[in-house]
């Protein structure tokens, strides 16, 4: 079935398709019409699903930790405040290896009190222990969920999807929405390692002395290391039953170029139109989408970028101090290589403003005219 | 690629109106992209909505700066609001309005067509006297005057998109249809 819906909704159908047992959220701009499409839904008995009504988002992930350790698949959304809100928590999901999927809509942290997109929220949260992705449409927001539900089954971590505040939460555009025995044939019921079990009484996250600790966090990391093959995997299965597929990054634009694009989120897909238009002009250029932030997917980007001088990378959020998150990562992936192109990081969009094909040109063109950028933030549309 | 811009006032169905004209573009198999402002609402105050249309996927993600054509639900907000801001020349203005095209002369270089939406909606039982909802009637005279999409895709859409007065709604569309000056 193809229908025109915003990206909230295509969340909500995400959820209904993937058979999760237990939502817990809090409300906020603008995450909650997803909250309000699903509510709206188990409250009328069409959606089979235990809605845990809380008193904040620290409590909906408090909530989801119990009923996943019960040994259910669950589900929360938040954005912004809410997120940072249930930082302690998200320390605690992934720590007790709980393939819980949260979306969070990218919205910036005040003050000044901002509602719009901006993706420090999440990137904020990129030590928790959560697998990241991150979407360009509302259809790539849909079948994400689906996939993030068998990823972290898979490895038993919980992944983010993150999608951008009004640009697509708000937006309404052609999604194909798979049939519930489509998404069955996907993806099979949750089978939990170690449920719980009255008639088998376990100890679950007990207090473990230094001679434990160490080991417990290696094993997360290797469940970490594991995300690049379980994920192709599922995004592999996912294209043979329904056409599309993802991958941990997308290489767009000419084959051999001197000079890389990087971005992710929406700005990727308003970047494909400047790509194409500056290849037309004769520009060696070519474009990388990040999708998959945590882990970050170092391997799969020095696979693609022989040959390149200079990547330009645009960042929406700021880890102030250092810049654009994104560029930070970047750099630290390519420092071990023989072959390291230079990074110029952008910072841009902030809090909601538009990044449009006139700034992202205007950042291609800086890139091709200085053979080294002019420090290691380079603000973009900043009003001076 | 066609850029339409809604101005009304929160409440009227701006929103409603671009997501409804959204469905009927994509019944004609057209891209669609329909948004609102990024913002906040306030009932009564001024509010706009967004619509794209193209053969092919739409990859653009940013704000509708230079629309092709305008819809306006409350006459009131041409005093109000620049409603042409941006707008490209000879695009179409559209008013819901009961008095001729010529009374919007002001508005010079754009083509003008007016409709008494809400004497429709209120014949036809949509909302009230006081607070009637024009936006699904101001979709057909935007047919007519545009040619860009059939009357029928906008009653279809209305049906599927329009919680209730499902028939009056589409009725209004297709009235307005016939009665809009231009």
């Amino acid at each position: 079935m193809r229908r025109v819906i915003t990206g909230n909704q295509a969340v909500a159908y995400g959820v209904i398709l993937s058979r999760v047992d237990v939502v817990s959220a809090y409300p906020i701009t603008p995450q909650t019409t997803i909250v309000e499409e699903l509510s709206e839904l188990i409250a009328s008995g069409r959606l089979k699903t235990r809605f845990l009504k809380v008193e904040s988002e620290h409590s909906a992930m408090a909530a989801l930790i119990g009923a996943s350790t019960g040994g259910v698949r669950t589900f929360t959304a938040t954005s912004s405040h809410g997120l940072a809100y249930m930082h302690e928590m998200l320390h605690w999901a992934s720590g007790a290896r709980l393939p819980i999927v949260l979306v969070n809509v990218n919205r910036a942290i005040g003050p000044p009190w901002n509602i719009w997109g901006d993706q420090s929220d999440s990137v904020s949260q990129r030590d928790t222990g959560w697998i990241q992705l991150y979407c360009e449409n509302n259809q790539e927001v849909l079948d994400t969920i689906l996939q993030a539900y068998l990823i972290a089954e898979t490895v038993r971590l919980p992944v983010m999807v993150v999608l951008d505040a009004f640009v697509l939460s708000h937006t309404a555009e052609p999604v194909e929405i798979p049939s519930i025995e489509e998404a069955d044939s996907l993806l099979p019921p949750f089978c939990p390692d170690y449920p719980i079990d009255t008639q088998e009484p376990r100890s679950y996250s007990v207090i473990t002395t230094p001679d434990y600790f160490l080991e417990f966090r290696y094993k997360v990391q290797k469940a970490m290391e594991e995300v690049p093959e379980v994920a192709k995997k599922v995004d592999d299965e996912f294209r043979s039953r329904f056409g599309r597929s993802y991958g941990a990054i997308e290489r767009y634009g000419k084959k051999e170029a001197e000079l890389l694009l990087m971005t992710s989120g929406t700005v990727t897909s308003t970047s494909r139109i400047v790509i194409k238009k500056l290849m037309e002009k004769g520009l060696s250029v070519a474009g990388i989408k990040i999708k998959r932030f945590r882990p970050f997917p170092s391997e799969e980007i020095c696979e693609v970028i022989q040959g390149a001088k200079k990547i330009a990378v645009i960042d929406r959020n700021l880890s102030a101090g250092v810049g654009g998150i994104f560029a930070q990562e970047l750099r630290a992936s390519l420092y071990s290589r023989e072959e390291r192109p230079q990074v110029f990081g952008f910072v841009s969009g902030l809090g909601g403003r538009d990044i449009t094909p006139a700034l992202i040109e205007e950042a291609v063109q800086y890139t091709v005219e200085h053979p080294q950028p002019e420090g290691d933030i380079l603000w973009l549309g900043l009003k001076k | 690629m066609i850029e339409i811009r809604f101005h009304g006032r929160g409440g009227q169905g701006a929103v409603v109106a671009s997501k409804v004209l959204a469905v009927a573009f994509f019944h004609e198999g057209l891209y669609v992209q329909s948004f609102p402002a990024f913002g906040v609402e306030r009932r009564g105050a001024p509010v706009m909505a967004f619509l794209r249309v193209d053969p092919e996927p739409i990859q653009l993600r940013v704000n509708i700066y230079e629309p092709d054509h305008i819809i306006v639900l409350d006459p009131t907000l041409i005093a109000a609001v620049d409603v042409t801001s941006g707008l490209k020349p000879n695009g179409w203005v559209l008013i819901n309005s009961a008095h001729p095209p010529k009374t919007f002369q002001t508005l010079k270089g754009y083509r003008i067509a007016t409709i008494d939406a809400t004497s429709i909606a209120i014949r036809n039982g949509l909302g009230s006297r006081t607070n009637p909802i024009v936006n699904t009637a101001i979709l057909g005279a935007f047919s007519k005057v545009s040619g860009l999409v059939g009357v029928d895709s906008i009653a279809l859409s209305i049906r599927e998109e329009v919680p209730g007065k499902k028939n009056e709604n589409a009725k209004a569309a297709r009235e307005a249809y016939n009665e809009v000056k231009y």
